[in-house]
């Protein structure tokens, strides 16, 4: 905690809004009533949340060194900042950035910060937003006045608000869209930033803006609330989509409004806002996001009511009333490449990672970073680069880089070689190395796998093995998340990998689940499934195998999304069978560890017997049964057998219930609704079955899956199914793996 | 003086490969190897010139770090000091010489990574109570000639960084 702490505020006095100001003032008397026991841990929660003030992984107090779990003797261990959140355990800060727009003098902050507080790295997030982690609780006033002071805040970047407006980053200089959105995501996010309609929510909400239908800068279609700018009749308007998110379960934005005038668009999204608050779902946060009230109220309802509601709304005079968003313009005159350098490194950088902007003579270029990082020399030196070429035009991504806007062409050598200085001058933005990783094991309290360290291991190896330089393979997107929540992005890259875990005879090897065909571009157009889980250790060799077949087998200009679907996902799945075993603890024990962190991945009080590496239980088989169940699901979707798809799906889980009471002795008779009841009570009621995260949220979708079992259903239902089926499996998997420490009943 | 860095710098940079030291540090955790409540460690080996591998702790980090382009051991010490300038100065030195000293014999590095002895930078993590101006170098001035007898002391005067001192033993 830094010593400093309690001057800054006189320090910064002037220099920050008044209301960010009080703001934090109130924030630090919370975290001072706090320390005296005046508020409740879990009120405690939301307001730091609310503020962007998050846990982090082992904050319980607990870590598993590789030999025990141990405890983390933090000096005052009974104080918490949340339930089961110590005070003293760090934290990770989030930093709103609206549609990502930055400048030269908050880089430097930014910088300072992660110097003084953090761990001397910003990160930059798959929403737009900077994350520094390693954070006291008792630092974040002082962090949320440095930042305030130059006009970011913190407020509402985590907890169950609006949260970061993210878009596109091209908006203003892009070729193909409609009109640039920056203006009214940035209104968007002040008109709702504090709003008292947003403020009752019973889960998080996002939005994102796209100047186009076409290039995957915003993916508006995984938001919860999605515009896509549109011209008709020379009027401005948005193509709105509503309901969309990844998650657990992805579900696909529903089409609310092919045109919505520009002046239409804060009401709407006020109106939304009212209707979520009041319909949405409150105590079970599983089933709170928008998506979830859109598919249940059906979207001509969902619609109905947004717009009565949007008819009963008393004006207000800020709907049309533009804030105040300084318009850009370049440093030095647009002017084209005059002398190339034309060395290796240069050729390929400007081919990966420069972008002609629609205003000739000027490029946008893309900053790439190696898994979202960079540091605090990094980031002054940017602002300086920032200065030198362009007015502090600079923005984030979510591909986890920056861009600068505004280049003057004939400045790209002298900038590659700036760039090139400050180690920032990697080449491939956008392509299979510029891979997307959310934090997963490294800093996420809900990580099950390695998705930094799986990341930078394949970044390195694909540019080792040259396999990038193959433009069928170059194109390709690569994104990984930790663990089933999606913040890797993984349902929608070429080759999507989450983390989940398969015991092996007493042993928890980390592994991958393999998505392939989700669709990027057409702003996330559509989602991938997944064909079967690996071992982290051999992800990179299933990326080789896979791509090297695509190169082999394309058909002209074949994309990877038409090849998956035209050799289907019974060969996709064959085609990486044997990569799916795993040996033996004693055969092999580095499978039991993951990317970059050698502890065992295992709990390592377990004994390890003489015949433990052969044995493989019956319950192994039955689940590894389920798995195949839940992928024949998928194979009869993909030949469009819809009941069949649901049937199998549906069998699946029940059969991943069963295998468990099995397993624990628990006798049941065979029938559909004794497995359920009998799951039910030794399970669910129990909670034995309950992640520690996600709580009963899987044994809901079986639950569910059970009542629902003789309705009809249409293909993106079956297709949720599907993705329930997977993620209830793995719960099983992981159940099975907890109770694995305990003594079966006999 | 409080937030003091020390960082000690590697002979042979180039036989030094960074990643190494994750597995000694997990070590570290799991044997108390140097003072203080260890929390975990994070990984930054793929950023150029960056934190490199750092061992996360409640009191001080401790770091096999490149920044600046130059390998070294970096300690940071995040919690309240409560000696003098003097002390807190060699309280920190001595750690981060021990950590050194156990880094080198570490199996991963042995033979490859050597610490030298001639030179170490100190840093004063906060700008508010540190600034990097004259004021705070006729501060600590006293300080640092009292605990580095015998070395040459150069300050960073770029107003952007933190105050840092590179002192080198002639």
């Amino acid at each position: 905690m830094k010593q400093s702490n309690p001057h800054w505020k006189e320090r910064l006095a002037g220099q920050i809004p008044p209301l960010l100001a009080s703001e934090i003032d109130i924030f630090e008397n919370e975290i001072a009533l706090r320390l005296t026991g005046k508020i409740d841990e879990k009120v405690f929660a939301e307001t730091r949340l609310r503020r962007g003030a998050y846990g982090q992984r082992y904050d319980n107090g607990q870590r598993n060194d590789g030999i025990e779990a141990r405890k983390l003797a933090y000096g005052r261990a009974d104080l918490t900042k949340g339930p089961n959140t110590l005070w003293d355990a760090p934290g990770m800060q989030r930093i709103k950035i609206p549609f990502g727009g930055l400048n030269a003098t908050q880089l430097e902050v930014l910088a300072e910060l992660a110097e003084e507080y953090s761990d001397g790295i910003a990160h930059i997030t798959t929403r737009q937003d900077v994350q520094l982690h390693f954070i006291h609780i008792e630092d974040t006033p002082s962090v949320m006045r440095r930042l305030a002071a130059v006009g970011i805040t913190t407020r509402e970047a985590c907890g169950n608000t609006v949260r970061n407006v993210t878009s596109c980053p091209l908006g203003g200089v892009c070729r193909d869209e409609a009109f640039d959105v920056t203006p009214y995501a940035h209104d968007c996010a002040q008109f709702l930033l504090g709003h008292p309609d947003t403020q009752d929510f019973g889960r998080k909400f996002k939005i994102a803006f796209s100047g186009c239908e076409t290039n995957p800068c915003a993916l508006v279609r995984i938001h919860d609330l999605g515009c896509v700018a549109q011209v008709r009749d020379g009027k401005r308007g948005f193509k709105v989509y509503v309901g969309g998110g990844l998650g657990t379960v992805p579900y696909q934005a529903k089409l609310f409004d092919e045109f919505l005038p520009v002046e239409e668009l804060l009401p709407l999204a006020q109106a939304m806002a009212r209707v979520f608050a009041r319909l949405g779902e409150k105590k079970n946060r599983n089933a709170a996001r928008m998506k979830f009230l859109v598919v249940k109220l059906g979207l001509e309802e969902f619609k109905r009511l947004v717009l009565e509601e949007r008819a009963a709304l008393p004006t207000d005079p800020r709907w049309t009333t533009p804030a105040v968003l300084p318009e850009e313009s370049p440093l030095h005159p647009g002017a084209l490449l005059q002398i190339d350098p034309a060395t290796p490194g240069f050729t390929t950088w400007k081919s990966d990672n420069v972008y002609q902007q629609r205003q000739e003579g000027y490029a946008t270029v893309t900053v790439a970073l190696p898994l979202g990082d960079l540091t605090a020399d990094q980031l002054r030196g940017l602002a300086d680069i920032a200065r030198a070429y362009v007015k502090e035009t600079i923005r984030t991504t979510v591909e986890q880089n920056i861009v600068l806007r505004w280049v003057s062409e004939s400045d790209l050598p002298a900038l590659y070689d700036a760039l090139s200085a400050l180690g920032l001058n990697a080449a491939g933005a956008g392509t299979i190395v510029d891979i997307t990783a959310c934090p997963g094991t490294d800093t996420c309290k809900l990580g099950i796998s390695s998705s930094r360290g799986l990341a930078g291991e394949l970044r390195e190896r694909l540019a080792e093995n040259g396999a990038a330089a193959d433009d069928a393979i170059r194109q390709l997107r690569i994104k990984i998340s930790g663990c089933f929540n999606s913040c890797g992005q993984h349902h929608i890259a070429d080759l999507g990998f989450y983390g989940v875990s398969r015991n092996k005879s007493g042993f928890a090897a980390p592994h991958f689940q393999v998505v392939l065909g989700g669709q990027w571009t057409e702003n996330a157009g559509s989602y991938g499934l997944a064909i079967g889980a690996v071992p982290s250790k051999r992800i990179p060799a299933t990326v080789t195998r896979i791509t090297a077949r695509y190169v082999q087998e394309r058909q002209s200009s074949e994309t990877f999304q038409a090849y998956i679907r035209r050799i289907g996902k019974a060969e996709c799945k064959l085609m990486i069978q044997d990569l799916t075993e795993v040996p033996p603890y004693t055969t092999d024990p580095s499978f039991y560890s993951d990317w970059h962190d050698p502890r065992v991945f295992t709990l390592g009080d377990m004994g390890i017997g003489e015949c433990a590496g052969e044995v493989i239980s019956a319950i192994d088989f039955q689940l590894t049964a389920c798995e195949r169940e839940a992928f024949e699901a998928q194979l009869a979707l993909e030949k469009k057998d819809v009941s069949q798809a649901a049937k199998l799906a549906y069998e699946s889980m029940l059969h991943g219930a069963a295998a468990l009471l099995t397993w624990r002795k628990l006798g049941y008779d065979h029938t559909p609704d004794a497995i359920v009841e009998r799951f039910r009570e030794q399970f669910f009621d129990t909670q034995v079955f309950f992640d520690p995260f996600a709580g009963g949220k899987f044994a809901q979708y079986f639950f569910r899956a059970h009542e629902r079992r003789n309705e009809a259903r249409g293909e993106e239902s079956a297709h949720r199914l599907i993705e329930e089926a997977q993620l209830f499996i793995e719960a099983c998997h992981s159940c099975y793996a907890r109770l694995s420490l305990q003594p079966a009943k006999v | 003086m409080q937030h003091i860095h020390i960082k000690l710098f590697a002979e042979s940079p180039a036989a030094v490969r960074l990643a190494d030291a994750i597995p000694v540090f997990h070590r570290w955790i799991q044997t108390s190897a140097v003072p203080g409540l260890l929390i975990d460690v994070a990984d930054y080996s793929h950023v150029i010139n960056g934190p490199g591998v750092v061992l996360i702790g409640h009191e001080a980090y401790y770091s096999l770090d490149a920044a600046k382009g130059r390998l070294g051991l970096l300690y940071q010490r995040k919690a309240k000091a409560d000696g003098d300038a003097a002390e807190n100065l060699r309280d920190a030195l001595k750690t981060a010489q021990a950590a050194a000293a156990l880094l080198e014999h570490e199996p991963e590095f042995a033979g490859k990574l050597r610490f030298r002895q001639d030179q170490v930078a100190v840093t004063l993590n906060d700008r508010l109570l540190h600034p990097n101006n004259d004021e705070t170098w006729a501060a600590v001035e006293p300080a640092l000639r009292a605990v580095l007898d015998g070395y040459t002391l150069v300050r960073n005067e770029n107003p952007r960084e933190l105050f840092e001192v590179l002192a080198t033993r002639a």
